[in-house]
Order: C-alpha cells, then structure tokens, then sequence
C-alpha cells in the first residue's frame, strides 16, 4: 500500500455521517462499535472469573444458604406425622384435644412404627424440644399404640396422664410447623408458643445472649490487647533502619505462619498449672509451689492464647500504615513548637488510625468466629458461640438451633465485613 | 531510633529505654511459646513440663523417645530391625515399580503410623485443594483485573468471604450440604434403589472445602502483584502475532508467578493448618496433622505432640525463607531495590 492510498484510505476510514456522527469502516457509528467491542472484553474477563464464581457458589455460598434455610424449617414431625400435622394445623391451641386429633396421632404412630421403629423416637426428640418429658412419652405410646381402639383419646389418657395435659399437645402443634421462628427464638432466648407469641425462656435457661455478650465482649477484648500490644512493636519496626527492622520483623512472621494447633500446644505447656510461666513465677517468688495460678482451661486462657494468635494480623496493617507517613510530618510539628507528645498525639497518631482500624476490624472479625482455641484452653467459662454451634451440629444433632446461632454469628459477622470494606477495602488486604 | 541524637533531656532517654523495653517484651511474648516446645519435647518424661533433670542439663533426663513415637505409634509390629541401610534398601524397592516393598519396619510405618498416615493425608488434601485454588483462582484474579469487569466490587468481596465468614459456619454449612445425596439419578428420577454419593467423610469433602478456603488467598496476592504489571507487554506480544494463549504463558504468567507461588503457598498452610472443616468433614481415615494433634490435646497428652509441634516449627521457618526469597526476586524483577 502506498503512502497516499493510505491516506485516502484513513481519511475513508473516518468519514462521518449526516449528522456528525464518526463512522467505522463499515459505516456503523463508531460509538456502537466501541461499545460492542467494550461488550466483548466484558464477557471475556467475566468468563475467566465465572469457574470460581460457580465453584465458590456451589460449595461455599449455596451449602450456608442452606443451612440457614435450616435454622427456620424443620420437617422432622410433619414428615412421619402428617395426619396429625394436618389436624394440628387447624388447633386454636385453645380448645382441648380432640377425638380426631387423638385418632390423627395414633394412626401416625402406627404407620411411622411399621416402617422404622426409630422415627417414633425422632419424633419425640422433636417434641421433647419444646417440652421435657415427650421422647419417654412417645416411646411408650408408640408401643401400645397397635393395641389402642377407639375411643382413642380415652386409650391415650390411659396410657400415660401426660396426655391430660395441653402443654403436650401445643408442643406437638409446634413441632408440626415445618417453618418456624423457633429456633431463630431459641437463639435468643425466646420461647415460641403455640399461639403464635414469643415468650421469654426461663431465666436458668437464657444463655445464648449472654453468650453472644461474651463473645462479643472477648473479641473486642482480644482487639484491645492486640492494639495496646500491637502498636509499640510496628512503630518500632517502621522506625529501625531496614536491616534490623527485617530481622525483628521474622520474629512477628514467624508466629504468623506457625500452625494454629501448634501455638495453642505450646500456650499449654506455658501456662497450665505445672507449666513453665508458673514455674517460673514459684523461681522469682511470686508465689508458693502450692498456690500456682490457674491461667489455663478458663477465660484467661483463652484471651492470652488468641491474643498471640492474633497479634500478627494487627502488627502488619499498623506498620504498612506508619511506613507510608512521612517522618517531615512530626518534624515540622517540633519545629512548630509542639512537644514530644503533642507531636505525637496530634500529627503522628491521627495518621496511624487507618492501620489501626484495619487492624483492628481484621482481629475482630476473627475472633468472634474462633472455635479452636476456645475449644482446647477454654475450659468451661472459656467457651464461644462456635462452641456451641459446633455442639449443636456433632453432639445434641440439634442441626436447626445450630443453623439459627450461625444465622446469627453470620450477620454480625458480615455487617464487620462491610464495615471493613467500607473503611480499608477488601483490594487494601494485604497478607505477610 | 537506634542511637539518640546528643540533645535529648534525661526524661527523653528515660521514655526511649522504657519504650525498648516494653518492646522487647511485646516480643519474648510473640516468640517464647514457639522456643519453649523445641526442648520440651526431648523430655525423657511423659509431662508437658521441665522436669528437674532437665533444668540440671542432666544428659538422662533429655532423650528422641517422642521422635520415635511419631513413628512408631499405630504400628502393627514396632520391634523389626530399623537402619538406615535397611531404610534405603525399602525405598529403593518401594519406589521401583518392578518390586514390590519388603514387608519391613519401614512399610508398616508407611501404612500403619498414625502419624505419618495424618502426614500423608495432610500433604495429599493440601495439594489438590492447592492445585485447584491456585488454578481457578489465578484465572479469576486476572479477569477481576481487568477494568471492565462487570460488578467487580461485588464480586470480588462475595470471592474474598470464605476468609471471613466463621470457619464453624462455613463448615457446618458443608457439612450439612455434602451430607445430602448428589446422585441424580435419585433426585431427580426418584429412583429408590441408586446408590447413595454422599461427599461427607470423603477425600473429596475436606479437597473441596478447603480449596474453597484457599482461593482468598490466591485472588488477594495474585490481583496484588497485577497491579504492578504493565498491559502493553501483553499487547506488544499479540501485535506481534502471538496468540492469547502465548501471551499468558510466555508474558503474564512469568510475571505474575511470584503472586502466584505465594498464593499457593498461603492456600497450603491454610488447608495445611485447618482443622474446623477436617472436624466436620472427615472420617476416621482421613486425620490430618492438626485433627490428629487436635485430638491429642483433648484425648491424652503426650510430649509426641510437642514433637510434632517442632518439626512444624522447622517446616514453617523454611516457608518463611521461602517466602522471603520469593518477595526479594519480585522486588528486583520490578527494579525496586538494588539486587
């Protein structure tokens, strides 16, 4: 191609149309062209993220959606009792029970028995959640019920005096509703009644707000002794001369990658009774051989293990901060007549607050979620609420109460996390 | 900092020594738990604590005895001769694939120790979880990089949430879903007699979770180092004729590959050190180290933990190193310090 034709080809390339518009060579608008050329870039980077968005909906997000769904369905007794479900359903709660309802039950018991002679017990654990007493009741009804005949609620009454009573009936009617605020009730310390109101539990049995208090209380805890001890060792680390400051800085990097299992062993043998911080504290003579601190297996524990666990995700955004503050700041506040701590209180400080809050939220967000630690040092008293999830989904397989105390944790959680991404933003995290 | 200029008051000194000493205490904190098990777990005695021999350098009170229990524990027949001739000899036929090993100490270590069994599946979910953070969540760093991806902030803090949402939610969460039948032949033709695919207490549970767990760590340091790279490179290559595949191989992803290895690294100690998903998601036969160590701290406590715990100490300063290294090539790669 020759110099001229390409010029006349260039000047072909971007004539316009009638009203100014700029053309392709092809004579559609160039703005459309960009923009399908723009449309095809946008599909192209979607398609290179679109395997981990699959991959992290379907074995992250979707199994905790599940699981949530959980925390308000349980289906365990209208699936094996749906005559009675039925029936139920239509109970004022008020009135007493009825012939049908009766009738509706041991039909039910008689089935579910022929099929499998645990779902009776199932049932009754369900039950036996809203009142005590019913897994003993429904085992022993379960086992007459073949024998009963009509009429059957003069049969039930004689076979246990429990079924005299409403409460057993109103618990049933609960336990019927396959969606239910329940357990969402439950993980405050609410009672749901067959009527449809919310009591409060009994006082001995209100714990999971204290216990969600002390977590939360734990955490911010943790967050505060992170910062206290956290800020002295990144100013000191963002203030030596380089060589040094890399070599005090594996001293905090090396916790960081050291095993969490690892850790809280070694935070064992540190403070447990015969441990080498007690050891130590009988040497000096702080105390007696027999009157060693009980540091280890209660809240103590925990805070001091968690703390070391975390440090090192406080130290890091602190010191990236303090790196990047220009040291002509302070100076210029001396030189403007500020003393030392006017200096560092006024200028410097203010200046830190973004690691510090990054920090801060970071250690927050990790702590209120912690399940190992508090498992192995915690003790009795040392227990979180993942504790108690845990418990709920290995131990009482109470999978639904779990799911309403996750459901919980999860929104705390999440609203910290757009908290963080409001004030740091996630692309800020940095890691080592 | 380190050498005080002449004019500082007595007070300032004061403050300044004061201040090195909270320091330095800030740091035996940091560090003594992490020494203090080196030399507890030569302890001659079953106790988590030093004894008086050991205090008195008494050579008795010092001995490998927890060492060989990593070994030795779980084994059908611990008496067998062991040397490392015998050990060499094992490997040797162990590894060529015309024998068959020896049975010997060495093959009922391998197949028996509970320990070296918590070993072998620590290293396998580690790296297939690794493998496949490393490869989904590099494709998805690049394309989060790119400026006209669509609902980017969106994305990118729904990929970055494993990191934190409870590990004991996420974990129940998978635990609950992977306990519910996958063959669809069962639910979706309702066929009563299909077999059951139940992922719970599989390899393939604990692979997935902790993949899901790893990929974070893989879009954090991945998007971090593209930030620092130059798209012309790419689009010299392509002007001149080399195809996209080319490009990412030959261009890209050499230099990208420090945030990558890191990435990966991150992605292995997280599936390396979990134990919440291993709780939920494992059976019996698929302990890793830390379940293992887990359940030695609540069952019976004995120094073979301590010993572990230092041989995890070691393997944790070498990937420090590593890291290190890592960080000062892409450092010089990128001109920022002189090499």
């Amino acid at each position: 191609m020759t110099d001229a034709s390409y010029q006349v080809d260039a000047v072909h390339r971007t004539q316009t149309d009638a009203s100014g518009l700029l053309l392709a060579a092809d004579g559609t608008p160039l703005k459309k062209k960009l923009r399908e050329a723009l449309k095809v870039s946008r599909r192209r980077a979607f398609l290179l993220v679109a395997p981990l968005l699959l991959f992290i909906m379907a074995s992250f997000v979707i199994p905790i959606l599940l699981l949530l769904a959980q925390g308000v369905k349980d289906s365990t007794f209208s699936s094996i009792m749906p005559e009675s479900t039925a029936i139920l359903s239509e109970w004022d709660a008020k009135s007493d029970p009825s012939e049908e309802m009766a009738a509706a039950l041991v039909a039910d018991l008689i089935s579910a028995k022929a099929t499998d002679r645990s779902l009776a017990t199932k049932v009754g654990t369900r039950v036996n959640r809203e009142v005590s007493g019913a897994i003993s009741l429904f085992k022993k009804t379960t086992r007459k019920a073949s024998k009963m005949e009509a009429p059957f609620l003069d049969a039930l009454h004689a076979t246990d005096k429990k079924w005299k009573d409403p409460a057993y009936w109103k618990a049933m009617k609960i336990a019927s509703q396959t969606i239910t605020p329940a357990y969402y009730a439950a993980a405050v310390d609410k009672k749901y009644l067959a009527d449809g109101s919310f009591v409060d539990q009994p006082e001995d049995r209100q714990i999971y707000v204290k216990l969600f208090v002390k977590t939360i209380l734990v955490a911010g805890g943790v967050m505060l002794c992170c910062i206290l001890l956290g800020f002295p060792v990144a100013y000191l680390l963002a203030h030596l001369p380089a060589r040094k400051a890399n070599l005090l800085m594996i001293l905090v990097l090396l916790p960081f990658w050291t095993s969490l299992l690892v850790r809280t062993t070694a935070w064992i043998a540190m403070l447990q009774s015969a441990g080498v911080l007690n050891d130590i504290f009988v040497w000096v003579g702080i105390t007696t051989d027999d009157q060693r601190f009980s540091l280890i297996y209660n809240m103590t524990g925990t805070i001091i293990a968690m703390t070391h666990i975390l440090l090192p995700f406080m130290i890091l955004p602190i010191y990236s901060v303090m790196k990047a503050i220009p040291p002509s700041h302070v100076r210029a506040a001396k030189s403007l007549g500020a003393t030392n701590w006017t200096a560092f209180w006024r200028v410097y400080f203010p200046a830190t607050v973004p690691g510090i809050g990054a920090g801060g939220l970071l250690v927050f967000i990790l702590a209120i979620g912690y399940y190992i630690t508090p498992a192995l040092v915690g003790g009795q008293d040392g227990q979180l609420i993942s504790n108690f999830i845990a418990y709920h989904m290995q131990k009482s397989l109470n999978w639904s109460l779990a799911a309403a105390l996750g459901g919980i944790l999860l929104v705390l959680v999440l609203i910290l996390y757009w908290l963080y991404d409001r004030i740091v933003g996630i692309d800020n995290m940095k890691l080592g | 900092m380190s050498s005080l200029p002449p004019y500082t008051t007595t007070g300032q000194r004061v403050w300044h020594y004061t201040f090195l000493f909270i320091c330095a205490l800030i740091f035996i904190f940091l560090i003594t738990p992490i020494l203090v098990i080196a030399p507890l777990s030569f302890n001659a005695e079953p106790y988590f604590s030093f004894t008086d021999g050991m205090l008195e350098f008494d050579k008795d009170a010092y001995s490998m005895r927890w060492y060989r229990d990593i070994v030795e524990n779980g084994m059908a027949n611990p008496d067998q001769p062991t040397s490392w001739p015998l050990f060499f000899d094992w490997l040797w036929k162990a590894l060529s694939p015309f024998h068959t090993a020896p049975p010997s100490f060495y093959t009922d270590t391998w197949e028996n120790a509970q320990w070296i069994r918590a070993m072998r599946n620590s290293f396998f979910i580690g790296t297939a979880a690794t493998l496949i953070a490393v490869t989904l969540g590099t494709l998805a760093a690049i394309g989060l990089s790119r400026s006209e991806m669509p609902a980017r902030g969106a994305i990118m803090s729904l990929l970055i949430s494993p990191l934190i949402v409870p590990l004991v939610v996420t974990a129940a969460g998978m635990f609950y879903f992977y306990s519910t039948n996958f063959n669809p032949d069962s639910w979706l033709f309702g066929n009563p007699d299909a077999d059951r695919w139940i992922l719970a207490q599989t390899y393939a549970g604990v692979i997935l979770a902790h993949a899901a767990l790893g990929t974070p760590f893989v879009i954090i340091t991945v998007t971090a180092t593209l930030v620092g790279f130059d798209k012309s490179l790419v689009r010299a290559g392509a002007s001149m004729g080399a195809g996209p595949s080319k490009t990412f191989w030959k261009i890209q992803m050499p230099l990208i590959l420090p945030g990558v290895v890191s990435g990966g690294l991150f992605a292995f100690i997280t599936s390396f050190d979990e134990v919440v998903a291993v709780l939920f998601l494992a059976g019996p036969e698929h302990r890793t180290i830390p379940r293992q160590m887990y359940s030695g701290i609540r069952e019976q406590i004995s120094p073979t933990i301590l010993a572990v715990a230092t041989i995890l100490v070691i393997l944790s300063v070498l990937l420090l190193a590593t890291l290190e290294m890592l960080r000062r090539r892409s450092e010089r790669l990128r001109g920022m310090s002189p090499a």
